[in-house]
């Protein structure tokens, strides 16, 4: 399964909605455009909603965190929404847990930054 | 091993082959009575395993192998990786979970195959590369 995107604006806020997996190869490619898109567009406050991701392997994580480190780097501040319990799980065992501000609820999410 | 299924590969340094490496021995693990959460955790296992060999080892050449062995009975599940790379040292590298490497972008591939797995063993083959063996205990690791 591939990973699909659609962006949309919430009260200041980009949202990214993404259904499918992250994993080496196009579907990394496709956060790392994603995000440089929306930096390029001058996108400030960005959430990753990964209410659709159920997979995520080493190189999607890396790729998440390219997209933090960019966006930070940028004056930009990324945040992630709706984890599924298996990407918890690694944001567990990798600590990056202590790195991403992760919600659950869009409404405070976009309200958070 | 008693009972023991047994699948040798040769496989491209392609992308397609980490994919049909997952599903394999997810496959393998459902038919031997694997959990679900085991499932997921082999196939991630092994998902990092070949990607490394593919990626870092044989370096996408297609010259270049990707050597891979299941093993599985009512003990464990055991897979063998081996590339045709340069080989590195286990040592060498750096805690992906250690302050500032927290934010690199790669180097977490080793330390998810030892969260999944019982043992991890890297090592280096004359004249082939880098060997990964994984062992999974079917009694151990419900979670």
């Amino acid at each position: 399964m591939s990973l699909s995107t659609e962006v949309r604006e919430y009260s200041g806020v980009t949202i990214v909605d993404m259904t499918g997996r992250i994993t080496l190869g196009e579907e990394s490619g496709h956060v790392r455009d994603t995000v440089r898109g929306l930096l390029d567009g001058g996108a400030t406050k960005i959430v990753l909603n990964l209410a659709g991701v159920t997979y995520i392997d080493s190189s999607g994580l890396g790729e998440l965190v390219s997209a933090y480190t960019t966006s930070r780097n940028q004056g930009c501040e990324i945040k992630l929404l709706n984890v599924q319990a298996k990407v918890q799980d690694l944001l567990q065992i990798t600590k990056l847990h202590t790195v991403f501000h992760c919600l659950t609820d869009e409404t405070e999410a976009v309200t958070s930054f | 091993m008693t009972d023991c299924r047994k699948l040798r590969l040769s496989l491209e340094s392609t992308l397609d082959s980490i994919d049909a490496a997952e599903l394999i021995v997810q496959r393998l693990a459902e038919l031997n009575g694997f959990n679900e959460d085991q499932v997921h955790q082999i196939g991630m296992g092994v998902r990092e395993t070949v990607a490394n060999a593919v990626k870092h080892g044989n370096a996408f050449n297609l010259a270049k192998r990707v050597s891979f062995d299941a093993a599985i009975d009512e003990a464990a599940f055991e897979v063998t990786v081996t590339d045709q790379g340069a080989g590195f040292e286990p040592e060498d590298v750096a805690d992906p979970c250690e302050g500032d490497n927290l934010l690199r972008a790669s180097g977490r591939g080793l330390l998810m195959m030892k969260a999944f797995f019982d043992e991890v063993e890297v090592g280096r083959c004359a004249g082939t590369g880098t060997r990964v063996r994984l062992v999974k205990y079917c009694a151990k690791g419900a979670s």
